[in-house]
């Protein structure tokens, strides 16, 4: 199972890297590799002597400083005192609207996943949400959404936050908010960006050059495999002991 | 003034198609009275998850309990999906109405401060408006021109919580969440089951004041030992994974589901 480790390690490195020169990263709940990639930053600033990075993991009482109840979080979007956020979805489309709810017809649908949580709010409020889903096929990826969750861009109503970025298990893409539509930065190791267009069901634009996206150092690697891992078991005991076991 | 009572007298207090208040999974779930409500027959709950639930909802619905649900999600968490939330949604038995998780908190604190309803900031785009006719997309009628989402108070009938201490008096003890005193200021009554019942007052000192809910909100208290097993109670115990990783396997059936029921209100009684 070494090489299912490598593949989560060079996400959670990834999102470190998209989070860089932020303040305050919130992270939701079911998201370990989102959780870790903010721990990362975060131990890598301290290490480094960069501006200290604040970090709240719903559901942790170590890594979270709020004390003013489940609202706080959405406060303090509204604020603007959330810099980055992780959103996923059962489907993305390519003009970066979510789906959390399901596919078919609403409300009976054929496939039922649990809910848009805070997404509605939080897509219009936290400027660098990053889009997370770890499977890369063109069920996920479709042209348009059965359900939107939360839509990426609306005209006529002024907002500040929305989609930054795109992570899956094959590639790595930019959003740009005045095209409204996705860009592909970079592919993962052994992936080629052939696999990427056979696999994603929405149309990207795409370099003529496409870059490898970069497996994490060495350094990078002990600090996951130790201090990383570690912080993250209380919150995710199962997912910090696989990766712990695989190293 | 509050009352202090036997579990069963406890969940009495809930009949059939009340609206029920519960909060999210580790925040302080009363599960041994969901054991004892189920046990208690009560059917045709109006669900309302602050902001989203897990396995207590996804009981509820699989021993047909609940006639409508409101909520941000139902998940198990690192256990995966609810499997009888799941089923329920595609089998249409019961009514849903999906939310986004500020909107829940929005309506509560509408009813907090006995306004009809909250403005909120966001969700314009969303399909949620969609399939929520009761929210509305407004022009702010005062400061800043633009466009505010409204929606509607809620006041549930019973808000249902578990927490590790109440004293004598009825003060109950809620540490840092917060979202359990905004749940009882919403409900109309509030049922607060504790590991224990204190001799010392509460709100005494400045420090331990500032985490408690006072007595005024709190109606009727319950004991109940390990009271959120299997899930998690802050400074008490953690989830019992192994527990939760077992019911999302058996509830993939019907029939896994209903075995599963039965132990769990089987170990209840035990326990009690």
């Amino acid at each position: 199972m070494s090489s299912e480790r490598e593949r989560r390690e060079i996400l959670i490195a990834t999102i470190a890297d998209l989070l860089d020169g932020i303040r305050h990263v919130a992270v939701g709940a079911s998201s370990p590799i989102p959780a870790a990639g903010a721990m990362l930053l975060r131990a890598r600033n301290e290490l480094c002597g960069k501006p200290q990075v604040r970090i709240s993991i719903l559901g942790s009482q170590a890594h979270n400083f709020f004390t003013n109840g489940g609202i706080e979080l959405f406060d303090c979007a509204a604020q603007g005192r959330v810099d980055a956020f992780f959103l996923g979805g059962g489907q993305i489309d390519g003009a970066g609207n979510i789906n959390l709810v399901g596919t078919g017809d609403y409300p009976t649908n054929s496939v039922r996943w649990p809910g848009s949580f805070g997404s509605a709010y939080l897509y219009h409020l936290i400027p660098r949400v990053i889009l997370f889903r770890e499977e890369h096929t063109p069920r996920v990826f479709v042209p348009k959404v059965d359900f939107v969750s939360a839509r990426a861009i609306t005209p006529g109503v002024a907002r500040r936050g929305g989609p930054y970025a795109l992570l899956t298990n094959m590639a790595l893409f930019d959003f740009d908010r005045e095209a409204g539509g996705f860009a592909l930065r970079s592919v993962h190791p052994p992936f080629t960006p052939a696999d990427i267009r056979e696999n994603t069901g929405f149309t990207y634009e795409e370099p003529e050059v496409v870059r490898e996206t970069a497996r994490p150092d060495t350094a990078t690697l002990a600090l996951l495999r130790g201090r990383i891992f570690d912080e993250l078991a209380e919150t995710y005991p199962a997912f910090a002991r696989t990766m712990k076991q695989a190293a | 003034m509050t009352e202090i009572v036997a579990l069963e007298a406890l969940v009495a207090r809930v009949t059939s198609g009340q609206s029920l208040a519960v909060p999210v999974d580790g925040a302080g779930v009363a599960m041994a009275a969901t054991a004892a409500l189920l046990e208690s027959g009560v059917r045709d709950l109006k669900l309302i998850c602050v902001p989203i639930s897990g396995l207590q909802a996804d009981l509820l619905i699989g021993a047909g309990a609940v006639a409508s649900l409101e909520t941000s999600a139902v998940s198990l968490g690192e256990a995966g999906a609810a499997p009888r939330f799941t089923a329920g949604v595609k089998s249409g038995a019961f009514a849903l109405r999906d939310s986004t998780c500020p909107a829940i908190y929005a309506g509560l604190l509408a009813a907090q401060k006995g306004v009809p309803f909250m403005p909120i900031a966001g969700i314009i785009g969303s399909d949620l408006l969609e399939v929520r006719p009761d929210w509305q997309v407004i022009d702010s009628p005062v400061g800043e021109a633009r466009k505010v989402v409204v929606v509607p108070a809620i006041s549930p009938d019973v808000a249902l919580f578990h927490a590790p201490e109440a004293d004598r008096a009825g003060n109950v003890r809620i540490g840092r969440h917060r979202e359990l005193a905004g749940l009882a200021y919403a409900a109309k009554r509030t049922l607060v089951t504790v590991e224990r019942i204190v001799d010392r007052n509460l709100l005494e000192t400045e420090d331990s004041a500032a985490g408690v809910l006072p007595s005024l909100y709190v109606d009727t208290i319950a004991v109940a030992t390990r009271g959120a097993w299997p899930l998690a109670l802050w400074d008490e115990y953690p989830a019992d994974e192994a527990e939760i990783a077992r019911y999302a396997a058996m509830a993939r059936s019907e029939d896994g589901f209903r075995a599963y029921l039965s132990g769990f209100l089987t170990h209840r009684k035990q326990v009690a």
